[in-house]
């Protein structure tokens, strides 16, 4: 069975399952204007004090802002969905009915659910760093584009990663939702630049949560700030992180043992 | 009013019985919530250290005892949420609870009550991890170590009655979550959860004076940390006795009509 033509598959049907419930596209509208208002009067209570943050200015920060939610968008409507349901499926000796299908266990258990309306977060995204844009007067070259959508999709790469490095310890740990809790702090930390964080902290939202893949790198390539060597580590790490991955669900899998168990 | 102690203590009891056992995936949860407060620390800080030390009357010192004693006090801010009162209702739980013959906020409070003592254990290593790395300035006298320890109770049942009220608009309808989000909104910019209301423009300071928001967090925090008279530490506790009967009279005065409309909508 051809990956992706599954991932589409379960794609249009989470669309139309969605669509059932079009009330739901307002309730998110509202959300994700809540979380920007927010987001703007955080901006502004420190920008009334201050006119750069570690080298950041205001406009260049709301492009971080917007990275932020677009990328939050992504997890809250692709990833999160589907890591939940496979941590339920574990628990629950569920994961049976995934296993015995003729297709790639990873794959099917990464593409299963979709949450169409999340995908509002990514729209509210795009337009934030339009406006950010506009703000800055910058002119969006054809290679900082491909960068920023390569860092994007590398950083969304690392991000799926490491949720499933995650959900595959529910293999051997049965409690695991607060661990999904911690992730959500973490990733709020992303909200600024990882610049800003004592070393400590920068290691650890580089390397065991790779916020900084995820959010601050594109937001770099959009402020002309990215050099080609960061890209290149990118990518050795987004290789790295694939590879850990995949190692991980396979010995946590070797370990299931079922629901008649 | 025997009864009501007896109940309590027992919920108490074994509550604190309860969370014990899940003492890791408490601490989990804890350090999730302690990345928030440790952000707003660190670009605080920075714009402290950015302009020489000081920002909005605050040192990178006081900005991290602020978020600190945050930390606890965001702990003792945790309630029955109103999500679970969606759930309680939508799935009919709610049933069981009104055939006991107490109320069943009472079993909320007494729960929550109990899970205190557990979490202020397990919050004492977070405080001095956190003490040993971000170095706060504390200047305490033993009036405000008695005006916190009320303060933080006295927030606790505040934040009870208003996530409760909230929670409450399920008896109504069943799309709550925006709603809710609203209210979290609020709450956060006018309560002193985001940053220390001193540093609110002046209207917005003005306007959270009229609410019941910044007794939960603002006060307890400042009590402990911040610099205020005697008067002004016993006049917060009045306020707060004033926002906790304020809100029992409308809890009861709503639950009234709230309950004839139940009918558990899932059950």
């Amino acid at each position: 069975m051809n990956p992706i033509k599954l991932a589409l598959t379960y794609l249009r049907i989470g669309v139309l399952n969605e669509m059932q419930y079009r009330i739901n596209f307002f309730i998110q509208l509202l959300q994700s204007f809540i979380s920007v208002a927010t987001g703007l009067i955080g901006l502004s209570l420190v920008f009334g004090q201050v006119t750069t943050l570690a080298g950041w200015s205001r406009s260049e920060l709301l492009a971080v802002m917007g990275v932020h939610l677009l990328m939050g968008g992504v997890i809250r409507s692709l990833i999160q969905p589907n890591m939940e349901r496979l941590m339920d499926d574990v628990r629950n000796g569920t994961l049976d009915f995934a296993l015995t299908k003729p297709a790639d266990a990873q794959t099917l258990v990464s593409v299963r659910e979709f949450r169409f309306w999340q995908l509002v977060d990514v729209i509210v995204g795009i337009v934030i760093i339009s406006l950010a844009f506009y703000e800055l007067k910058g002119t969006l070259g054809f290679l900082q584009l491909l960068g920023f959508l390569a860092a994007l999709i590398m950083g969304g790469v690392m991000l799926y990663c490491v949720w499933l490095m995650v959900t595959s310890i529910s293999f051997w740990v049965i409690r695991v939702q607060e661990i999904s809790n911690l992730f959500e702090g973490l990733y709020a930390a992303g909200r600024w630049p990882v610049g800003i964080y004592p070393d400590w902290l920068r290691t650890g939202l580089t390397f065991l949560v790779p916020v900084a893949f995820a959010v601050t790198v594109p937001a770099e390539a959009l402020t002309n700030r990215l050099s080609g060597t960061s890209l290149l580590f990118a990518l050795g790490m987004t290789v790295l992180f694939v590879f850990l991955a995949r190692g991980l669900w396979l010995l946590g899998l070797s370990n299931y043992s079922g629901a008649s168990s | 009013m025997r009864r009501y102690i007896d109940f309590y203590l027992a919920s108490m009891k074994i509550s604190i019985l309860e969370q014990i056992q899940y003492s890791v995936a408490n601490y989990f949860y804890m350090i999730g919530m302690v990345t928030e407060p440790v952000i707003y620390l660190v670009v605080w800080t920075t714009i402290a250290k950015q302009q020489g030390g000081m920002a909005g009357g605050y040192t990178a010192g006081a900005f991290a005892a602020y978020y600190i004693i945050w930390t606890l006090v965001r702990n003792m801010n945790i309630v029955f949420t109103p999500y679970g009162w969606e759930w309680r209702i939508r799935e009919g739980r709610l049933s069981m609870e009104l055939m006991r013959p107490i109320h069943p906020i009472h079993g909320d409070v007494a729960f929550f009550a109990g899970w205190k003592f557990v979490v202020i254990l397990l919050w004492l290593p977070i405080a001095a991890i956190l003490s040993w790395i971000f170095k706060p300035t504390f200047e305490i006298s033993w009036m405000e170590v008695i005006v916190f320890f009320l303060a933080i109770w006295g927030a606790y049942l505040i934040r009870t009655m208003l996530l409760s009220l909230l929670g409450m608009i399920t008896f109504w309808t069943t799309r709550v979550s925006a709603i809710f989000e609203l209210y979290f909104g609020l709450e956060l910019i006018l309560s002193g959860r985001l940053v220390p209301m001193t540093l609110m423009p002046a209207w917005v300071q003005n306007l959270s004076n009229f609410l019941p928001f910044k007794w939960t967090f603002f006060f307890p925090i400042e009590a402990l940390v911040g610099n205020m008279t005697n008067a002004q530490l016993w006049s917060g506790i009045g306020m707060q006795v004033l926002w906790i009967a304020f809100g029992i009279l409308i809890l009861n005065f709503i639950w009234n009509f709230a309950i004839k409309q139940y009918s558990a909508v899932g059950g």
